[in-house]
This record gives structure tokens, C-alpha cells and sequence, in this order.
């Protein structure tokens, strides 16, 4: 019997989930093992062509990490779509959207505006040169992908088989993923391939996680000398861990930081950044108006804060008014 | 936004609003509203929950997602809870709710929240027409729609190109 293909593919993301690939160290030998790598244009030389040469469904699995925002990476996604009997959406941009999602928060134009426009930053541009799709040159037409209006996950723009989640997915979830798909030992369509609980459950500082509002104010990671041993929310941190999904072996909070809710929700939470404001906002300890809306002062930018990872996949889905004018 | 897809004009705009009321006051409350024949403008449609506490902010967002142009949320008066601290929890996560929902491009003041007790009937006679004037003003919500793989173009024939 051939070893099933299998192919990797990057979008919108910043080239950790190939790391994380590559963290799978001398694990990776036993993959190469198992499967054929046919398409990983970030290690390996392949080309579009190569895969454009596929029969439909000829790769077992392609794994594509990042978001969806230019024509180009549609074109690939929906190419790799056909060619490949499951698609994995490998990491928090490709399953939620992840940084770049945040972009939903502002409009194209905005966002050309602030990286091209003259003045803005260390930029110099007189002339307001704006990337183009097509732009004439002696030699002939040179031609760009187009930038999309807004950030899609994958599963906005294909049909996704199954979700790998994290920034970037972890080791043991990467290795526990192919061995599923080798063994043909998967869990049911739409499935996301790590532990149904809140990270919450097992985290080694779950002893000292108050059970009542507490809270008399917000802090940030920078204000204070955050204790190694303590409940990052028993300290005012925004610790997301109520209402992010496990997985990770608690990285973050291992490293004395709050989770910050890469992996996104559990099954039973449609949006993530409304469960983490309810459960945070909820640890307030005032029955009073006003020392409330102080308290939650503090939270400067609930939208990156409880959406870090998930704009588009929010309900919300994108910012419908970037410019402030309201949604009328 | 612009409103060109919509058949609704300014005049004939009549606001979806849907309404969490608690079951031990303002759901009473709407209750005697009615049965005192108090007249309020239909626009809200009535969700009964058990205590406002148990408003899940995630209801919220689905309202608007669903076309909800605004949405009412009524709980007893402070220290009034039939459960103790519920409507102080609502009052918690609906503070930062609205500064999420002004970050997504939503005006906060979609978002309402009153303390109605069983009563007090008039008062939310009164909350109702003053909350459907101010959805009136606002306009229609139009969220963006979450796209979905099958609603994207066939991209066979385009290999090679």
C-alpha cells in the first residue's frame, strides 16, 4: 500500500505553524515515515503546477494554516480543496482567523491608508502609490493577487474537514492529528482535533481560582509582579482560560502569563470573546454603577482582548462601520 | 451603511427589538402592562429568562446577528434580585458588552438595559416607546454576513491560468 500524500499550505499567517511543524523534531521522522509529503512550498520546492497536476482528491490531507484575504490564497485554498480528500485548518488563523482576523476591526481602505498613505509611520510615498493588480511595464503586464474587503478563516471560504487549534497547534496535538488521519481513527466531520475543556479544568493553579466575584480592579500584565503559583485571575489578570479550550499543556500560564485564547472555544460556546467577557466581566466585585463602569475602564480594547484570535469567527464577524459613522 | 437594499424608507422603519425580561419583575411587569391595557408600540418581542444574570452575552450578539435592530433587557431593581446579585452580574458583562459592541461598529445604545420591577407596568410602557424612538433614530442594523464556502464562486476551469 502507498503511504497517503500529504500536503502543507500558508496564507495570512506568520510562518509559526510551519515552525511548529518543524518542532516536531525527530518526531517529524516518523511522519515522513508514514506519509509523502507532496506540496510544502515553505521547506520544500513545489509548485502550483505540481499540484494543478493532482488528480482531485489525490493528497489524503492538506493541512493550511493562516487567513484568507487576498485572491491569490483563495485561488490555492480552493485548489488544495479539490485536490485533497480532508483539509485540515491548521492553527488559530486558519481556524479563527487568529492576528491577522484583527484587521476585521478597521476597513480596507483604512488599512491601505495607514501602510501606503504619505506621512503615516516611516512611510514616504509622494505619489500615493497604492499596491495595484495589474501595472504596465515595458516588459509587459505585471500582475498582484487582490487584497479582499475582509479576513476570512478557512472554513469561510472551503469546506474544512477538521480544526487543528493553537498559535501554533501544539507538538502533541500535530502528532496525535496525523497518527488519527494514518490510522484512519478520526472523530466525526468539523471536529476539533483537542480536549473538550476549558483550560481552566487542569491548570495547575486551579486550587487558588476564587469561586466569588472578587475583583476590585483590572491589572495588566506590566503593573504588577505577577506571583508564579497564584491564579492569574485571583491576581486581576485577563486570564482566558474559562473560556478557552485545553490542549496546550497551560504554555502561557506555565510562563507566568495569562492565556490569551489561541485555542480557541469549547464545543458548546458559538463565540469565544462573548463567553471570556461574561465570565470575566462577572468576577467584578461592585454592586455599583459607577465604580463598574470605572472597573471595566480598564479593559481599554475588549474587542482585541476577548477576540485576539477570533474576529471573524465572532458573530459579530467583522467590524460593519470601521470608520465610526455607527452601523446606520 | 447604506440602506439601498432594503424596501424599508426612513418613515416606515419599524425596529425588530428583542426584549429579555426577568421572570420575577419585568416579565410581571409586561404582564400588568397588559392587562392595565397599557398601549406600546409591538416592536419588541418578549424573551422570558429566569433572572437577567442568566443573560449570556452570547444571546445578545445572536439577537443582533439574527436582525435584531436592538436589544432590552429588563432585570429587578438593585438589591430587588429574586436570586440576590444576578442583575449586578447583568449590569457587570453589560458595561463592557458595550464597549465591545461600539468597537464592532455597533452603537451602544442598540443595547438597553432597565430595571423594571413587577410594578411598575407604566415604566416599561414608557422604556418600550422610548426605546423604539431611539432604534427609529439609529435606523436599521445591517450586519456584514458571515460568508460560507458554498456561497463562493466555482473556481473550475481556472487551473493554469
Amino acid at each position: 500500500m502507498s503511504k497517503p500524500k500529504v500536503g502543507f499550505y500558508w496564507c495570512a499567517s506568520c510562518g509559526g505553524c510551519e515552525e511548529a511543524v518543524v518542532d516536531l523534531a525527530e518526531t517529524i521522522l516518523t511522519v515522513v515515515e508514514l506519509v509523502d509529503i507532496v506540496f510544502w512550498p515553505c521547506a520544500m520546492d513545489f509548485k502550483r503546477s505540481d499540484v494543478e497536476a493532482m488528480a482531485d482528491g489525490e493528497m489524503a490531507v492538506c493541512f493550511i494554516n493562516g487567513a484568507i484575504r487576498t485572491s491569490e490564497q483563495r485561488e490555492m485554498v480552493e485548489l488544495c480543496r479539490r485536490k485533497s480528500g480532508l483539509v485540515v485548518a491548521f492553527g488559530s488563523c486558519s481556524h479563527m482567523g487568529g492576528i491577522p482576523g484583527l484587521a476585521n476591526l478597521k476597513s480596507r481602505e483604512g488599512i491601505l491608508q495607514s501602510s501606503y498613505g504619505d506621512g503615516v509611520f516611516s512611510t514616504v510615498n509622494p505619489e500615493g502609490t497604492l499596491p495595484r493588480t495589474e501595472t504596465k511595464r515595458p516588459e509587459g503586464i505585471l500582475e498582484l493577487p487582490s487584497l479582499d474587503e475582509c479576513v476570512k478563516t478557512l472554513g469561510q471560504v472551503v469546506e474544512v474537514d477538521y480544526y487543528l487549534p493553537g498559535c501554533p497547534p501544539p507538538v502533541k496535538l500535530i502528532v496525535e492529528a496525523v497518527m488519527a488521519i494514518v490510522e484512519g481513527k478520526l472523530p466525526p466531520k468539523g471536529a476539533v482535533l483537542a480536549p473538550d475543556i476549558a483550560m481552566c479544568h487542569d491548570c495547575p493553579r486551579v486550587d487558588s481560582k476564587p469561586d466569588e466575584p472578587f475583583l476590585k480592579e483590572f491589572k495588566r500584565p506590566h503593573e504588577i509582579l505577577i506571583d508564579p503559583e497564584k491564579c492569574l485571575l485571583a491576581q486581576g489578570l485577563l486570564c482566558l482560560g474559562p473560556a478557552t479550550r485545553n490542549g496546550c499543556d497551560h504554555a502561557c500560564i506555565n510562563g507566568n502569563m495569562p492565556c490569551t485564547g489561541c485555542m480557541g472555544p469549547v464545543s458548546h460556546v458559538r463565540d469565544q470573546g462573548a463567553a471570556a467577557l461574561s465570565a470575566l466581566a462577572s468576577l467584578a466585585a461592585s454592586n455599583d454603577a459607577e465604580e463598574i463602569t470605572q472597573m471595566m475602564k480598564k479593559i481599554p480594547d475588549p474587542a482585541g482582548t476577548f477576540y485576539r484570535y477570533g474576529v471573524p469567527a465572532s458573530m459579530l464577524f467583522m467590524n460593519i462601520d470601521p470608520d465610526g459613522n455607527g452601523g446606520a | 451603511m447604506s440602506d439601498e437594499t432594503s424596501p424599508e424608507t426612513a418613515e416606515s422603519f419599524q425596529p425588530r427589538i428583542v426584549a429579555f425580561f426577568c421572570n420575577w419583575c419585568t416579565y410581571t411587569a409586561s404582564d400588568l402592562a397588559g392587562v392595565s391595557r397599557m398601549v406600546y408600540p409591538p416592536n419588541t418581542r418578549v424573551i422570558r429568562i429566569m433572572c437577567s444574570g442568566r443573560l449570556d452575552p452570547q444571546f445578545v450578539l445572536s439577537a443582533f446577528r439574527q436582525g435584531a435592530d436592538g436589544v432590552l433587557i429588563g432585570g429587578c431593581h438593585p438589591g430587588d434580585c429574586h436570586y440576590q446579585e444576578g442583575n449586578y452580574k447583568c449590569l457587570r458583562r453589560i458595561e463592557l458588552l458595550k464597549s465591545l459592541l461600539d468597537q464592532m461598529g455597533i452603537e451602544p445604545d442598540r443595547l438597553r438595559l432597565e430595571w423594571i420591577s413587577a410594578s411598575e407596568g407604566d415604566v416599561l410602557r414608557d422604556v418600550t416607546h422610548d426605546m423604539v424612538a431611539k432604534i427609529k433614530e439609529l435606523g436599521p442594523l445591517h450586519l456584514e454576513p458571515v460568508p460560507q464556502p458554498d456561497a463562493q464562486p466555482a473556481m473550475a476551469g481556472d487551473e493554469g491560468a
